[in-house]
């Protein structure tokens, strides 16, 4: 992965030297955010890398919002999920590089709005320019939509409402 | 050009606590302004806004628990302890977090607006700051702190510009909050230490900063300010409005039914 890509602040993938690193980052796969269980949290590019040495498995998780009242359960599904391993599990929380909506896989963004929640404005687009006002509709992809409220159910999402399907939606609000 | 700090284990004695003292002094703003929000749960007029008020409250309670957690790594006492342990007398939150609005929905948002202001100027100020682990997490904070922003520069104008009562309604929060908001910018002892370092700069700064972004807000919103008043201080010196105190028995009062309890 170039320096460009971590410029953009998008997850530093490392790649797994060893089959032994490999089966962590794959039992890291099956942990989800308790508020969004459509994707995984590599997915969501909530781990900044994996080591292993001598005594332990050592995951830096790096948080989505610093207030997520799953952070807590997360870190004990980590600890779950990779206790297999004969080592000691150690769970850092870690901000550097902070997490942002631009380390959310492709994949994972098409799984959002599967799931009805329209996706954070994708990387590519110039930063400040995401426009709340007419965040595309996940259901029927108008963007005749207005902001309803800058916060929703949960801390990372917004509420819309779209002036085509006239439905309301939730969107996953970009942070960067 | 000032050094990088890279570690929290690489500043000398009088650093360390200039550091420290920051530290106490973002914390307790975020934790008590989280707290005043926490108060509309259930109470703000529409619902989108006792959502907005909640949701805000959470993030702030967050942030203030990233400060609490780097003051712990400083061999500060763990989070919970400072929080619900702590007396009057020990805590450094500016005046104007503390005040109680009494349910008074103009006042909260102006409040809350004028916290999010000088939180953003000073979260930017760290980002840009020499202590890197500080400005690791304050990067990451103010990319949360921008729709905070957004909420307040959206409701001022609005409401600002609105009806006759809603005007007044704001006008008079304005009035009575302004000298408490330049109350957040209290010079300390800790200011020329931080500033000579690349920490932060001095308070004195960031007020000004914090009152050219306000008033343009304000004056758009057709809201005046009283170029005359001056600053209520105390706070970060551990005097504060006797509302606070009523909220500390408030937030205390279960962890104090038994501190040594195991959550």
């Amino acid at each position: 992965m170039s320096s460009q890509d971590e410029s953009k602040g998008v997850a530093p993938r490392s790649r797994p030297r060893s089959k032994r690193l490999r089966a962590v980052w794959q039992s890291l796969e099956t942990v989800t955010d308790p508020e969004i269980p459509v994707i995984n949290i590599v997915e969501m590019g909530m781990i900044n890398d994996v080591r292993l040495d001598e005594d332990h498995v050592i995951v830096d998780m790096t948080p989505t919002f610093a207030g997520c009242p799953a952070l807590d359960f997360i870190r004990s599904e980590i600890r779950a999920a990779v206790s297999g391993f004969e080592k000691e599990v150690k769970v850092n929380v870690v901000f550097d590089p902070p997490w942002s909506t631009d380390r959310i896989t492709e994949e994972a963004r098409q799984k959002l709005k599967a799931f009805g929640l329209a996706p954070p404005t994708p990387a590519s687009c110039e930063k400040g320019q995401e426009d709340m006002q007419h965040v595309p509709c996940p259901l029927c992809d108008s963007t005749h939509t207005s902001l309803e409220s800058i916060f929703g159910p949960t801390l990372c999402r917004s509420i819309h409402y779209c002036h085509d399907c006239l439905q309301s939606f939730e969107h996953f609000k970009t942070i960067r | 050009m000032i050094a990088t700090i890279d570690t929290l284990h690489d500043m000398e004695a009088s650093l360390k606590s200039a550091v420290i003292d920051l530290l106490y002094r973002l914390a307790d703003d975020a934790i008590i302004i989280g707290h005043r929000g926490s108060e509309w749960t259930g109470f703000a007029p529409i619902l989108e806004e006792d959502i907005a008020f909640s949701s805000m409250a959470q993030d702030d309670m967050g942030h203030a628990q990233t400060f609490y957690q780097m003051l712990f790594e400083l061999g500060e006492p763990d989070p919970d302890t400072n929080v619900f342990a702590r007396k009057l007398d020990q805590w450094t939150c500016a005046g104007m977090v503390s005040i109680s609005s009494q349910r008074d929905w103009a006042m909260s948002l102006v409040r809350k607006y004028f916290y999010d202001v000088a939180a953003s100027i000073r979260l930017d100020a760290l980002a840009e700051g020499a202590l890197v682990p500080l400005a690791q997490l304050a990067r990451k904070l103010r990319s949360e702190k921008k729709y905070h922003l957004m909420h307040g520069t959206m409701w001022i104008p609005r409401l600002g510009t609105g009806t006759r009562e809603s005007h007044q309604l704001m006008q008079s929060a304005v009035d009575t909050l302004y000298p408490h908001a330049l109350g957040m910018f209290e010079p300390t002892s800790a200011d020329l230490l931080l500033e000579q370092a690349g920490v932060c700069p001095r308070e004195d700064e960031l007020r000004k900063r914090w009152q050219a972004e306000v008033e343009n807000v304000l004056c758009g919103a057709t809201l005046k300010v009283d170029a005359d008043m001056s600053p209520v201080f105390g706070g970060r010196a551990g005097k504060h409005p006797k509302d606070l105190m009523a909220l500390l028995d408030d937030m205390q009062l279960v962890y104090n039914l038994d501190p040594h309890a195991k959550w």
